[in-house]
């Protein structure tokens, strides 16, 4: 159950607030991906399709004031976090009006603005960030709690360990989120992880851990407030292992060779905006109505791009800012 | 008021607590046992547990967490117990907390000091004796302290903590129990700034922290030989006071740097680079670095000593570059 303190300063998250979310996050990437292809985003890019959910999920029920770190495939959680999305098309082409000025690209994304903290390259390094974010909020007598993403080749490093310890030995209000999208990089889990349930890495650190559906929004957005409010009120981190698929490749050089026949086909009949749909349409919903929302949002994400592209490049004397305060 | 270097530490450190509520330590056996050098000795008992945290043995996790708090606007202190352990959160210090402020175009901004026992002589062995600045000197957005007496000391760690940029802060192992004067309302000491601590018109002398008493040390062999160094202190290693540094040696016309690392990748490479580059015409002679060897540190005693830079090899490459 949700109380009426969990929700103060909580983010809209009915449905149609979700799907929005989702479809933004989808349209935004798949829009990413065109520019790629076309030559306009230069550099690395590693997109999610297929997760959105997770991000959705556990930013939605966040509220005022609580903090996010996420992976280098962090455009959905910084946007599931309110990034506004012309200044995060923004940052993925470079423009003065990026989320960092143009110097962070598609793996740095960072609003502090809206609690997303960054999005950071290494594997893992952002495990001891989230600890520090939930350090301070219990110094300061704060109720806010981190999430922190990461994949489950992530939980190979040596960081997830110190992290999780660290966490909760000290009893820090983390929700690691360990999204396994089945592979790392471009090897199977089974290749490289000796257990089949990341969750159970939990009971290490004497901590909760839990699996959810990564794929259903509802599932997971039930987890995440639960799962927050129970690390709110001062029980201590969690590690939550939330099941979904990378529909994409690891990285646009990655075209997903290796995945067996129809495991591919097999997610995309549970991707988790069409999953979403058809439940909004069991209770009552109408296409129309669906189909009228997914305008809105492409019409939406569409004029921001318009609005990034339209912004110059920062001037080349910008490379020398921002070193120090 | 005369005090040992670990009880200006131990006063800065409990000073800035005192001064703000936004300040805590952090690192391992720093609160119940006061330290393994014993310089946050006391501090648990005045400012409580809820100011000085002992962690776990995770590097990694206690440097990130000093970042994610400190991007959180409190100040956090992290003690890393060696330099040499620099090494296990190299990650945390060089990807994260150097580029963090810009990667993110600004929005970052990180208050955080990070101490380091440094150096060798101590008989500590080849994986806990090492300096460790050196590592830092190419990644931009640190700043590197390495103070050589308790004045400094006192003054550049309060220094460090009020900074908001990260300050990886530098303390000699060797030099805890060096005394100096240290006045009743110590103030803070500007980071960046390089002290003469001796004057004189033969050569230029830079050192940091134990090197500053050799070349010391050679100063004064050296005047009852008529020949004159100043001495530097160069205190703060990044960023690197080429000004103090290019004003003497437009005045004594040599350059000497004594250093307690390798010459390869080092600050006193960098600061010859610079010198060279914009005082050529200052210089009579080719300037000298006076290093350790290019080994690990060997634990032995004698060995030990035998590797560590000392007034005789000062005194022979400042006589060396005059007789030339």
């Amino acid at each position: 159950m949700v109380d009426d303190a969990q929700t103060i300063g909580a983010k809209p998250a009915g449905d149609e607030d979700l799907l929005a979310a989702m479809l933004e996050i989808r349209l935004f990437e798949d829009s990413c991906h065109e520019l790629f292809t076309a030559g306009e985003i230069r550099g690395a890019t590693h997109l999610g399709q297929g997760q959105e959910a997770v991000s959705v999920g556990f930013c939605r029920a966040l509220r005022d004031g609580d903090t996010m770190t996420c992976t280098y495939r962090g455009h959905a959680a910084t946007l599931a976090m309110g990034a506004p999305i012309d200044r995060s098309f923004g940052e993925m082409l470079g423009r003065e009006g990026g989320l960092c000025e143009g110097k962070g690209g598609s793996m740095h994304l960072t609003d502090m603005s809206v609690g997303a903290l960054g999005s950071f390259g290494v594997v893992g390094a952002h495990l001891p960030i989230s600890v520090g974010a939930a350090f301070a909020a219990k110094y300061r007598d704060s109720d806010a709690v981190n999430v922190c993403f990461f994949g489950d080749g992530a939980t190979n490093i040596g960081a997830f360990h110190e992290s999780l310890n660290f966490a909760s030995i000290m009893k820090l209000p983390v929700i690691f989120v360990c999204e396994n999208n089945l592979y790392g990089e471009y090897s199977p889990i089974a290749r490289t992880t000796p257990i089949e349930c990341l969750a159970d890495r939990a009971s290490a650190y004497a901590m909760h851990g839990e699996r959810v559906d990564g794929n259903d929004v509802i599932a997971v957005l039930e987890t995440a407030r639960r799962l927050i409010a129970r690390t709110r009120s001062g029980e201590g981190p969690v590690l939550v292992e939330a099941m979904t698929y990378r529909q994409k490749g690891h990285a646009r050089s990655d075209p997903g060779a290796y995945r067996p026949e129809g495991e591919l086909e097999a997610w995309l009949e549970r991707d988790p905006i069409l999953l979403l749909e058809r439940r909004m349409l069991e209770n009552g919903a109408t296409q129309e109505r669906i189909d009228a929302l997914r305008a809105d949002v492409k019409q939406e994400v569409e004029s921001a791009l318009q609005q990034a592209q339209s912004w110059p490049e920062p001037p080349v004397e910008a490379r020398l800012e921002h070193l120090a305060a | 008021m005369t005090v040992t270097i670990r009880q200006a530490l131990n006063r800065a450190l409990a000073d800035a607590l005192a001064a703000d509520d936004d300040v805590f330590l952090i690192g391992e056996d720093i609160a119940a046992n006061g330290g393994v050098f014993k310089i946050t000795d006391g501090l648990l008992d005045r400012f409580g547990a809820k100011r000085i945290y002992d962690t776990p043995i995770s590097e990694q996790a206690i440097v990130g967490c000093a970042i994610g708090a400190g991007m959180s606007g409190l100040r956090p202190v992290a003690e890393i117990m060696f330099a040499d352990f620099a090494a296990v959160c190299f990650d945390q210090l060089v990807n994260q907390m150097a580029k963090m402020r810009y990667m993110s175009g600004g929005q970052v901004t990180l208050p955080v000091t990070i101490r380091f026992a440094n150096g060798a002589g101590g008989a500590f062995g080849a994986q806990h004796s090492q300096t460790g600045e050196n590592w830092f000197l190419n990644v931009p957005g640190l700043k590197l302290v390495a103070p050589s007496n308790p004045a400094d000391a006192y003054g550049l760690l309060r220094s460090a903590i009020d900074d908001p940029n990260p300050v990886l802060f530098f303390e000699h192992k060797n030099m805890y129990n060096d005394k100096g004067e240290l006045g009743d309302d110590p103030q803070p000491v500007e980071i960046g700034r390089a002290a003469v601590v001796r004057a004189g018109d033969s050569a230029t002398v830079v050192a940091t922290q134990a090197m500053v008493r050799q070349a010391v040390d050679a100063a004064e062999r050296l005047a009852e030989r008529g020949i004159s160094l100043e001495v530097i202190d160069l205190r703060t290693i990044a960023p690197l006071d080429t000004e103090t540094v290019g004003a003497s040696v437009d005045k004594t016309n040599h350059l000497v740097i004594v250093q307690e690392s390798p010459v390869a990748g080092s600050w006193g490479s960098t600061l010859v680079s610079d010198v060279v580059r914009d005082r050529f015409e200052s210089l009579d002679a080719a300037p000298a670095i006076v290093a350790t060897d290019s080994t690990p540190v060997p634990f032995g005693e004698a060995m030990e000593r035998a590797w560590l830079p000392d007034a005789d090899a000062i005194v022979s490459a400042v006589e060396g570059m005059l007789q030339a």
